[in-house]
């Protein structure tokens, strides 16, 4: 492995403030093995698209945003599965910190082998994105992984105290009864490792990216949470 | 010098010359609080507001003016004073006897305001015709000495907005010094300086500022007659806050019954004030909410100021603007922060008296701001989307500490330094004429030097940017020769006579040229460069469309390719400038600032070779154009910082737009995002940001539902609109415009 550990990447943000603490560039990596059917980024699971990075180029993107971000801000790698370019993360990471910049990632947690634990040793935090709460839910609208690799994911984090914000997708109608709530709240209270869970409410802006990739949308008739649900599962929370 | 009402003040340089900065450094007391002292509208100001808040209504319901005096001409002491609720106001004076009533100020040019009397349904008064049918004008004067090729410029558009019809403004008094040393001293000293005159030779250059001199004497005087009006004295020294912001008040109300100027700017007063609002407060004659409601009841009168301007007038600068720009915040030359409490309670009035362009509130950020005050002006803008941002990072080190802003985005030392405003050249079309060799397909005029149609089936970089030097140099040179013109005939036929009484009488000047269509140009040369760029003839064998493949890189995505070009521009832009020698030695200065003129060149500009078709707008100062951002907000804000402010001393404005979700879900989090992006941004260098939080749905529902949104206020080019007072074409633009989205 070296600098020039190649990536594909689908797009960068220059200013992300929602993934992650703080003002972020963020780097949607290409490819994802899930298909979740509330995922609003569709364009980012082929295998193969999007277009290729050198680590070393994706982090002299990251530095000339450098002034902006502050003490909280950084770096986040997002996708797409970041942990499916594992190699390729960690040398993201290891060149970010390098230059002093934190570093955040955003996965779904479906693999665990040691080049993800060698990634996570780069990680300053991790946004884990725990779908359902039951594999009920993960067998119906997830494919590729289950609640029980999120968990262990999870276990790792904690054993290695990795700072982690857990993150879950409110849809009406499927994981946004209270029982659901207090479940997730139980595990993320279950690992000393976490310390913030944020509810992101389902939109359906995305649409429009599976109708120009004629795909269906799972969920399109699934009406977007209202501020009002959100803000009393958030109180179930104490955020 | 001395006066008792210094009492309490500490003595230095100020008390033995006219040393505004000295006073302020020698008094003030930085605050690094937070905002948690502030106090809200009084019952009185609340009553007063309403009242002019139903004017507002009114003035909307008569199609944007309310009533003009078409028989009075305005002057400094030609109106009785007028009022709001005279007995309820506690900072008085009005430009005409009544509210929201315009007057007429043929100085700059009768033409104009017999055109704007007309559209509004009025008559200029055969008294003022016939008065004026034995006084030559600055426009008068213009037009005398205008050369063919001026006139044909002018005509196609190539240059527009210049201030040869109306007062050229961008002027700001220390109106500071009324309040500081009263009347009669400020006379003393403009006497001894014409006295010293005498010492020397007498040319041209000496007997013109001497008489200059004489005007300003004479109209300290009228000052003082105007002041005398409402019942005051305002020849000595003013004893306290209340009398301290009226005697500035006076002295900027002057300036504005006297001149009709594009921009009529206010300059740095709040830090100022807030020396007799701490003496007073300790002395225990003032509370807090006595602070605000004087603070409150000045900005009401400066929020109902206004000048009687033609339909074509705004639509280069739509929204009936005064740019009553006041400077805020900024850092001391010691290090000390000049952020006062009154540095907050100037922006509380967005919130006690609700959002609003005027007074245009301009921040001077710097990284040593203190945090609380950051997140302060954050919160305002997030709330209310009234305020922009200025680098003082880079303006210090060249103006000092005691600069203020002249409309958007032009810095000066508060009365020690002028500009003569010049609009701006529109270099798109300048691109278009360079390639149709001398030939302007929008208007069918021939102009500038005359050569072939450049005969090719592809577009070369080398060849294209070789022409292109050829008409920059001789627009340059053109340009400077008109605003010579221009600046030599306002001297001698509409001179500023007050405002430059609260000047010292050595004053520097800068000379201020702008350019309009930087982004286009710039991805339209990326076309030519990394593209195939085809020109299409029409069927007398001028280019008037392009067809382009292939990808280039586009101006807001922080890719050095395209950036480099548009940078690199605006210095050989300033450098052919300089060439040409200006009108008393001014200092040439380069503005990217477009107002809203954007659309209105754009509409004057052919298809371009990045795509842009034709007569559609141009982005706003150097901002990129419309959704070819494709990497996110902070690229853009990369792209535009690199825009260098050596070659731009008089400002690179940028108008940022961004969704509320975007900036951060939370609202404390949107703040400290906001806060994270000023500081990013100017540790780039970069000069200028408007700040507007809101969704492109808000914009739409009030294009459709105008009467829900009375008060929505949006940041546009350097200044800030109600929006409903925009033109329906200026507010389609606006909406095109990218928002910074959640992806």
């Amino acid at each position: 492995m070296s600098d020039n550990t190649k990536g594909r990447i689908h797009s960068f943000q220059s200013l992300g403030t929602v993934d992650g603490p703080g003002i972020r560039f963020v780097a949607f990596l290409q490819g994802c093995p899930l298909r979740c059917s509330c995922c609003h980024n569709p364009d980012t699971w082929e295998f193969g698209a999007g277009t290729e990075y050198t680590a070393t180029e994706v982090v002299s993107r990251a530095i000339r945003y450098k002034s902006y971000f502050g003490s909280d801000g950084g770096i986040t790698l997002s996708g797409g599965e970041p942990l499916m370019q594992s190699e390729f993360c960690l040398e993201i990471f290891r060149l970010c910190h390098k230059e002093g910049i934190n570093t955040c990632l955003d996965t779904s947690g479906c693999i665990l082998d040691e080049s993800t634990k060698k990634l996570l040793s780069e990680t300053d935090r991790v946004l884990l994105d725990i779908k359902y709460t039951d594999e009920d839910g993960y067998r119906k609208f997830v494919g590729n992984t289950t609640l029980s690799d999120t968990l262990d994911f999870l276990a790792y984090l904690d054993s290695k105290s990795v700072p982690t914000t857990i993150r879950q997708v409110i849809i009406t109608g499927i994981n946004d009864s209270e029982e659901s709530i207090r479940k997730l709240s139980e595990i993320s209270k279950a690992h000393k490792c976490v310390d913030k869970i944020e509810l992101l409410p389902f939109r359906k802006i995305c649409k429009v990216k599976y109708d120009n990739m004629k795909r269906e949308f799972p969920f399109a008739s699934i009406p977007e949470p209202s501020p009002e649900l959100m803000q009393r599962l958030n109180s179930i929370l104490g955020n | 010098m001395e006066f008792k009402q210094w009492n309490g003040f500490k003595e230095g340089k100020w008390t033995e010359e006219i040393n505004v900065r000295d006073f302020i450094q020698q008094n003030y007391k930085e605050y690094k609080g937070s905002s948690d002292f502030l106090a809200g509208a009084t019952e009185r100001t609340k009553g007063v507001f309403k009242k002019v808040q139903n004017l507002f209504a009114l003035e909307r319901q008569f199609g944007g003016v309310l009533d003009i005096d078409t028989a009075t001409v305005s002057s400094l002491t030609s109106f009785s004073p007028g009022y709001i609720d005279k007995d309820n106001e506690i900072i008085v004076g009005m430009q005409t006897n009544r509210p929201l009533k315009r007057s007429c100020n043929p100085f700059g040019g009768i033409r104009m305001v017999r055109q704007a009397c007309e559209a509004y349904g009025y008559k200029l008064s055969d008294k003022i015709e016939e008065e004026f049918k034995f006084r030559t004008t600055h426009n008068d004067g213009v037009f005398r000495a205008y050369t063919d090729e001026m006139r044909a410029a002018r005509k196609c558009h190539v240059i527009t907005g210049l201030p040869d019809a109306y007062g050229r403004g961008r002027i700001i008094g220390d109106y500071r010094r009324v309040a500081l040393y009263g009347v009669d001293k400020l006379i003393e000293e403009k006497k001894k300086d014409k006295d010293k005159l005498s010492l020397g030779n007498f040319n041209a250059e000496e007997i013109h500022l001497n008489e200059e001199l004489f005007k300003q004497i004479t109209f300290l005087g009228y000052l003082k007659q105007m002041a005398a009006m409402y019942g005051f004295d305002i020849s000595q020294p003013a004893q306290n806050t209340r009398e301290a912001i009226q005697w500035t008040y006076f002295a900027y109300l002057g300036a504005i019954k006297e001149q009709n100027g594009a921009a009529m700017s206010l300059g740095r007063v709040s830090t100022f004030f807030d020396i007799y609002i701490e003496r007073d407060i300790a002395d225990g004659i003032l509370d807090e909410k006595g602070a605000q409601e004087l603070i409150d009841d000045f900005v009401i009168k400066l929020r109902i100021a206004r000048h009687l301007r033609t339909p074509e007038y705004n639509e280069l600068f739509g929204g009936d603007p005064m740019w009553i720009t006041e400077a805020v915040g900024g850092m001391g030359e010691d290090g000390r922060t000049l952020v006062t409490k009154s540095s907050f309670r100037i922006l509380n009035t967005l919130y006690t008296l609700g959002s609003s362009p005027e007074p245009n509130l301009t921040v001077l950020w710097s990284n040593s701001l203190p945090e609380n005050f950051k997140s302060f002006c954050a919160k305002v803008s997030v709330d209310t989307d009234s305020i922009q941002y200025e680098n003082d990072d880079i303006m210090r080190p060249i103006y000092g500490d005691d600069y203020a802003i002249a409309c958007c985005v032009s810095a000066m030392r508060v009365g020690k330094e002028m500009q003569f405003f010049g609009a701006r050249c529109n270099l798109a079309k300048l691109l278009l004429i360079a390639i149709n060799g001398g030939y302007d397909t929008t208007s069918g005029m021939s102009i500038g030097p005359q050569m072939d149609v450049m005969d090719v089936e592809k577009l070369d970089y080398e060849e294209v940017s070789r022409r292109f030097d050829t008409y920059i140099a001789w627009l340059s040179h053109l340009y400077v020769n008109t605003m010579n013109i221009i600046h030599y005939m306002h001297d001698k036929y509409a001179y500023e006579k007050t405002q430059m009484a609260l000047h010292d009488t050595d004053v520097h000047r800068f000379m201020a040229f702008g350019i309009a269509g930087l982004s286009v140009v710039a991805d339209s040369l990326s076309a030519i460069k990394f593209a195939n760029v085809h020109p299409v003839k029409d069927e007398n064998g001028y280019i008037v469309d392009f067809e382009t493949t292939g990808d280039f890189p586009k101006y807001g995505n922080d890719d050095d390719r395209v950036d480099l070009i548009a940078k690199e521009m605006a210095h050989k832009v300033i450098t052919e400038l300089r060439k040409t020698p200006t009108y008393r030695n001014a200092e040439h200065t380069l503005s990217v600032l477009t107002i809203t003129s954007n659309v209105m060149y754009g509409k004057n500009t052919g298809a371009t070779p990045d795509g842009r078709g034709n007569a559609e707008p141009f982005a706003p100062g150097a901002n990129p154009m419309h959704n070819r951002e494709e990497n996110g907000a902070l690229a853009s804000l990369n792209s535009v910082a690199k825009i260098s402010y050596d070659d731009c001393r008089d400002g690179i404005s940028n108008t940022f737009s961004i969704t509320p979700e975007a900036l951060g879900r939370s609202v404390d989090d949107r703040v400290a995002n906001l806060v994270g992006i000023l500081d990013g941004y100017f540790a780039k260098k970069a000069h200028h940001i408007n700040i507007n939080v809101l969704n492109r749905e808000t914009l739409m529902d009030a294009y459709e539902n105008p009467e829900k949104y009375p008060n929505l206020t949006i940041r546009v080019s350097g200044y800030a609109v109600n929006f409903n007072k925009l033109s329906r074409e200026q507010q389609r633009e606006v909406i095109s415009r990218t928002f910074h989205e959640v992806i």
